[in-house]
């Protein structure tokens, strides 16, 4: 049964939602996370990579020999996180510092070449961009709700876009930050327990 | 940079240990941890590519790269000469080594989108080292790995006798333990 093209798109938000069902991507989801501006900001940046990536790859799809297609994949998806790279340099430096080497990992991020893979050299543009969209969204969404539990529960603050921030100390003013989640460890225990959240919701 | 070799080598290891502390190569650490067989095949493959695409990388970046002033190429230029390098081993390894060969087998390929191999070369570029250091850097992240991912599945094949709770189990339960480890590999910051 062919999808529709709206079915395309929430299949990568909720059924097949990248970090948690996939469980594809895990470099950037455990490496950015450590607030929510940084994991809504990687999320854009691979979004983006993903969608134009997607684009250009289903346009080309009849013209890229099937035994070198991989590597095709991957000039194309690099040829995008470059631009990604100089504009995020130029525009939001700032961010360009904190997420450093992870967005020139973008290129090696396995949803994106996945996604490549796995539907954009077989579907038409239009198909391949609800695809791309959906799954960034997904992705990003992911990055966001991970980051911010690991910013409130682990600094005690919430940033919400650049000077905007809430303090969960005004909210509970006896509460103390649980600092070991905003570092390595607790990346890891905190994508897993969130992973056993979703698979306790998701059996249906 | 000024750091010693030892310094280098401890941190490399243990303090900035490449998956647990900075969280690259995480798909594969997941995907071959379930058996210590293709956990040992994984690591070797790493190292073995690493040390090789560490200092090739390193090579191209400066002298190509910079002396041409396309720095901005650095991504793309990085991850094809992984590709090729990792293509050209497979070949090389095919013909004289096949020992090796067939015990690396599948991992080879996949070690293209390992995101540890790409971003050590990255990490090397980034701090400045020369072309030495960036060697034993190459090497140690490489071992730090494969300490790690065969620790690692050393714990896994354990928690496959264990009755997990049914939505922890796999991957819920794989990240959790990671956890644990890098919790103890967290013992180590501060160092060097």
């Amino acid at each position: 049964m062919p999808k529709t093209l709206v079915q395309e798109f929430t299949k990568g938000l909720w059924d097949e939602i990248p970090p948690f069902r996939l469980v594809l991507g895990l470099c950037p989801t455990l490496g950015v996370t450590t607030s929510m501006e940084n994991g809504l900001g990687m999320g854009l940046a691979t979004t983006f990579v993903l969608v134009f990536g997607n684009i250009l790859i289903s346009m080309l799809r009849n013209i890229i020999p099937s035994q070198v297609r991989i590597a095709c994949f991957i000039i194309v998806i690099a040829t995008f996180v470059t631009v990604v790279e100089l504009v995020m340099q130029a525009y939001t430096y700032a961010l360009f510092l904190k997420l450093g080497v992870f967005i020139p990992l973008i290129v090696v991020n396995c949803i994106i070449l996945g996604r490549a893979e796995a539907f954009a050299c077989k579907n038409t543009i239009i198909y391949s961009i609800a695809d791309g969209l959906g799954m960034g969204i997904g992705f990003t969404l992911s990055l966001g709700a991970l980051g911010a539990i690991r910013e409130v529960l682990g600094s005690g603050s919430l940033t919400v876009w650049g000077d905007l921030s809430y303090s969960v100390a005004s909210v509970f003013p006896s509460f103390q930050p649980f600092t070991f989640l905003v570092r390595a460890p607790g990346a890891f225990i905190c994508l897993g327990l969130m992973l056993c959240v979703l698979n306790a919701i998701g059996k249906k | 940079m000024e750091i010693g070799y030892f310094e280098l080598i401890i941190s490399c290891i243990f303090v900035n240990n490449i998956l647990l502390a900075q969280f690259l190569g995480n798909c594969p650490f997941l995907g071959t941890s379930k058996k210590m067989e293709t956990a040992v095949g994984m690591a070797m493959a790493v190292v073995f590519v690493l040390v090789l695409s560490g200092t090739i990388t390193w090579v191209v970046y400066n002298f190509i790269l910079v002396p041409f002033d396309l720095v901005y190429l650095r991504t793309i230029s990085f991850i094809l000469v992984i590709a090729a390098l990792v293509q050209f081993v497979e070949m090389f390894l095919k013909k004289s080594i096949p020992a090796l060969y067939a015990g690396l087998g599948i991992f080879l390929p996949l070690i293209t989108t390992n995101c540890a191999v790409l971003g050590v070369c990255v990490l090397n570029i980034d701090k400045e080292m020369n072309f030495l250091q960036s060697l034993v850097a190459s090497a140690t992240y490489a071992m730090g790995y494969g300490l790690a991912l065969i620790l690692f599945a050393g714990l896994r094949e354990r928690i496959l006798l264990a009755r997990v709770p049914k939505p922890l189990q796999d991957t819920s339960i794989g990240l959790v333990t990671a956890g644990m480890i890098a919790l103890a590999f967290f013992a180590f910051q501060g160092m060097v």
